[in-house]
């Protein structure tokens, strides 16, 4: 196990490097100037020149990379060239917002898909598996932000029960909070269970054909509790690998979701940041959705392990 | 000084306005003293004085940041932190007498000396002031006593005056100039109070404003881009004020609703499809000509604006008293284009269109594009995000046709810039540009301006579309908002609830 966590720092270092020098090298070859963005078309060379040497822009490229990468080490995300403040600060902000959306889109999901999967494996070929796959394929062709919209139409415009957009901040109490991300949350989560009843529903036929699962009903288990106690662990492998490329999918629908229901998160930051040639923004953020996504199948890992003692003990 | 008389005069018929309109509050019942105003872009930072963005303004000016003097909903100077000002016979020098009991949030009194301080500042080799031009005319500022400020003019400049009343020109104090980016400290009605960046920001009244108590004691600026939430929004009374709704085509049924109130108002953004009178074969006039007149702009203004723009046929704004309608030169004719692309010997021309991301941008390439198609001309769009259109088009001048909103006020002066993206030499307009800058008298003034419009015009030097449109939107009989745009703002000082 030792040895798992080790390497696992050294693929999150690795990759950090990586996605930093990649996002570095694109954001640097786009054509544009952060400078000329802020100051509009009237700006006059030597406002401009005074800018790029107020935001460092006047340094040599491989001084600025060696700068950001020796900033990235001290954990030091720079500052907003568009809103003058600590990247830090503006993430710290915002984290809240994308956080709260992303575990409880995973949480909805998984509470969906995972009891729809095993019921529909468990009576596979039946009207209520029929049903559901049939409902999980329309899940799987239609987008995030599509359904959002159809909530807002729904639930916003016409019923009035819940907010169309715009997020109240946790300061007015967790109620208005939890209010403005219900749509959202619901958009977010539904392909995902999609997915999630799809793969779990496979998983869970491969384990109900196995031999144990024969032998369990042959002592004279009955099928509930053959589902619950042999078949759901032995499922649960797939499901949360599943779980875990979901995560990263979740913040790149999160972009688009943030933008839908003009909730300020992550993925909106990172949308206005492109949008306004914040480069400074841009890379950081970047690098920390790399960061993420390489802890998080890391936890998958560790995971696999917990679930079957058997794989941890083929890793380590 | 008749021009002061005349100006305070329309000061205090502006503010008579915002008065007469406010209705007799029903007994037992006090007005609201709290308003949420919906607006599409968060502004980037506060300093009006240190980024472009119109956001910025629509925020901080006549709210938290106040010039010597500013415009009034009706484009007029008016008199602010100076309460009065002489200019010397010769158009040179200005003297500026500030007003007493104004003082900065943080409670310093404002003098000479911050004047000073801001315009310098402003000039400094390492200022970042967006513009620049506005103290380019400027030789010395001499401060005799703590409420006299002297400007003394390299040479006589018409529109110094009009400059400073922008907030590029907004008066700043000295210990906190460098952090009014994100803590703003000015001399306005209303202070900032919280910031939720991405969402929202609050202003709330000092109550020790130069010009007396506000009735909004409290407002929230929302920031909602998407054009069906702002629409949602001020259904629902999430917001009270639309400052300018960004989906002209529900201006019609939001206007049905009993509840709101619709006004269509200009901004002055003047909308054209630009040419790179370089390139070949647009450096022929005829061929510029014969483009225009493939152009129907009413159409265009109908399928971007739903109609709610003012079509116009020069490089003015109809705001400005010496705005006359040229629509009629070059005026739509498919036909004599036809006839003049064959004059010029022009066959089979393929141009390529690039299109910034703004709606009314993206929306007009399609139509200028199918139009353009009836008269034989070939074009080819090119989506560009705005950062890259101010690279290649703006900056590197690398376009055939491109379509963008030149929003700032009293701009045809861009035609005499012979760098400029258009690449329009006229050393004829130059010349007009560098007399109007240099000639005192108003009304001599009105009338150089129309001989200018009309050379835009018949050189055709770009296709002149439409003003964009600012369309408020209010609830609940709200009053005060500025309905048109001389510049964005909207001073929360004005409003008034029934």
């Amino acid at each position: 196990m030792r040895d798992l966590i080790l390497g696992r720092l050294v693929q999150l270092v690795a990759t950090l490097l990586g996605a930093a020098t990649v996002v570095f090298v694109v954001t640097e070859v786009l054509p544009g100037d952060p400078a000329a963005m802020i100051l509009g078309v009237s700006a006059t060379p030597e406002t401009l020149a005074a800018l790029h040497r107020d935001l460092g822009l006047d340094r040599p490229v491989v001084w600025r990379f060696l700068g950001w990468l020796g900033d990235l080490a001290r954990g030091e995300l720079g500052e907003s060239t568009t809103y003058r403040v600590a990247v830090a600060s503006l993430i710290g902000e915002r984290l809240g917002v994308t956080l709260a959306l992303a575990v409880a889109a995973i949480g909805l999901s998984t509470a969906i898909g995972l009891p729809v999967g095993l019921a529909a494996a468990a009576r596979a070929g039946g009207a209520f598996d029929t049903g559901v796959m049939v409902v999980v394929e329309i899940g799987l062709a239609v987008p995030a932000f599509w359904i959002g919209i159809l909530l807002v139409l729904g639930f916003s415009v016409t019923l009035g029960w819940l907010p169309a957009g715009g997020f109240p901040g946790w300061g007015g109490g967790l109620g208005p909070a939890a209010a403005a991300l219900v749509l959202p949350v619901v958009a977010l989560a539904l392909p995902q269970a999609a997915i999630l009843a799809r793969v779990t529903r496979g998983a869970a036929l491969e384990v109900l054909s196995s031999d144990f699962v024969r032998a369990a009903r042959a002592k004279g288990l009955d099928r509930g509790a053959v589902m619950r106690r042999h078949v759901a662990r032995n499922a649960l492998v797939p499901v949360v690998t599943i779980l875990g490329l979901q995560f990263s999918s979740l913040v790149a629908g999160a972009i688009l979701i943030e933008n839908v229901f003009n909730l300020p998160g992550l993925g909106r930051l990172l949308f206005q940041a492109i949008s306004g040639h914040d480069l400074v923004v841009v890379r950081a953020l970047v690098t920390l959705f790399a960061g993420l996504v390489v802890v998080v199948n890391s936890v998958v890992d560790v995971a696999y392990g917990v679930i079957d003692p058997r794989l941890g003990r083929g890793a380590a | 000084m008749r021009a002061i008389g005349i100006i305070a005069a329309a000061w205090a018929a502006s503010v008579a306005v915002a008065g007469g309109a406010e209705p007799v509050p029903a007994p037992g019942a006090p007005a609201r003293g709290d308003v949420v105003l919906c607006m599409s872009l968060e502004p980037p930072v506060l300093d009006p004085t240190a980024g472009a963005a119109q956001a910025i303004r629509e925020v901080t000016y006549a709210n938290i940041f106040e010039g010597l003097v500013g415009l009034d909903r009706h484009g007029r100077i008016v008199p602010r932190l100076a309460e009065g000002w002489d200019v010397a016979a010769d158009g040179t020098v200005f003297t500026f007498h500030l007003r007493d009991g104004a003082i900065f949030h943080d409670g310093t009194p404002v003098t000479a000396d911050d004047v000073r301080f801001s315009f310098e500042r402003a000039v400094a080799p390492d200022s970042k002031n967006a513009q620049k031009w506005i103290f380019a005319p400027i030789a010395a500022i001499d401060t005799p006593d703590a409420r006299t400020v002297k400007i003394t003019l390299k040479q006589p400049s018409a529109n110094f005056l009009y400059g400073l009343a922008w907030g590029d020109a907004v008066i700043v104090g000295r210990a906190t100039a460098a952090t009014n980016a994100t803590k703003p400290i000015g001399t306005g009605p209303y202070r900032l109070d919280s910031w939720t960046r991405g969402d929202r920001l609050t202003l709330v009244a000092t109550g020790a404003w130069w010009g007396g108590p506000t009735r909004i004691a409290k407002a929230t600026f929302r920031f909602v881009n998407d054009p069906q939430a702002q629409v949602a929004g001020i259904k629902a009374g999430d917001c009270d004020v639309l400052t300018n709704l960004a989906a002209p085509e529900a201006a019609d049924s939001l206007a049905a609703d009993p509840k709101l109130a619709v006004v269509v108002g200009r901004t002055e953004g003047e909308t054209i499809v630009a040419m790179n009178n370089a390139r070949k074969p647009l450096d022929d006039v005829r061929v510029r000509r014969a483009l225009a007149m493939g152009i129907d702009r009413d159409a265009v203004n109908l399928a971007v604006e739903s109609g709610t723009g003012t079509p116009i046929g020069s490089h003015f704004s109809p705001n400005h008293p010496a705005y006359i309608d040229l629509t009629a030169i070059n005026a739509h004719d498919p036909d004599k284009a036809r006839a003049l692309l064959d004059e010029a010997g022009v066959k089979g021309l393929k141009l390529t269109l690039k299109v910034p991301p703004p709606a009314y941008a993206r929306r007009s390439a399609e139509i200028v594009a199918a139009q353009l198609a009836e008269i034989g001309v070939e074009v080819a769009i090119l989506p560009v995000e705005f950062p890259q259109w101010l690279e290649q088009v703006f900056r590197g001048k690398d376009y055939d046709l491109t379509i963008i909103s030149h929003t700032e006020p009293l701009d045809i002066g861009i035609y005499a810039r012979p760098d400029y993206y258009f690449n329009y030499v006229n050393p004829g307009f130059q010349e007009l540009m560098a007399t109007i800058e240099t000639t005192p008298d108003e009304a001599a003034r009105d009338r150089l301006y129309i001989s200018a419009q009309k050379m835009l015009a018949q050189d055709a030097v770009n296709i002149f579309l439409f003003i964009l449109p600012k369309i408020t939107v209010t609830r609940g009989g709200l009053t005060g908002m500025w309905t048109d745009w001389p510049l964005p703002a909207n001073p929360l000082a004005e409003l008034a609830w029934p």
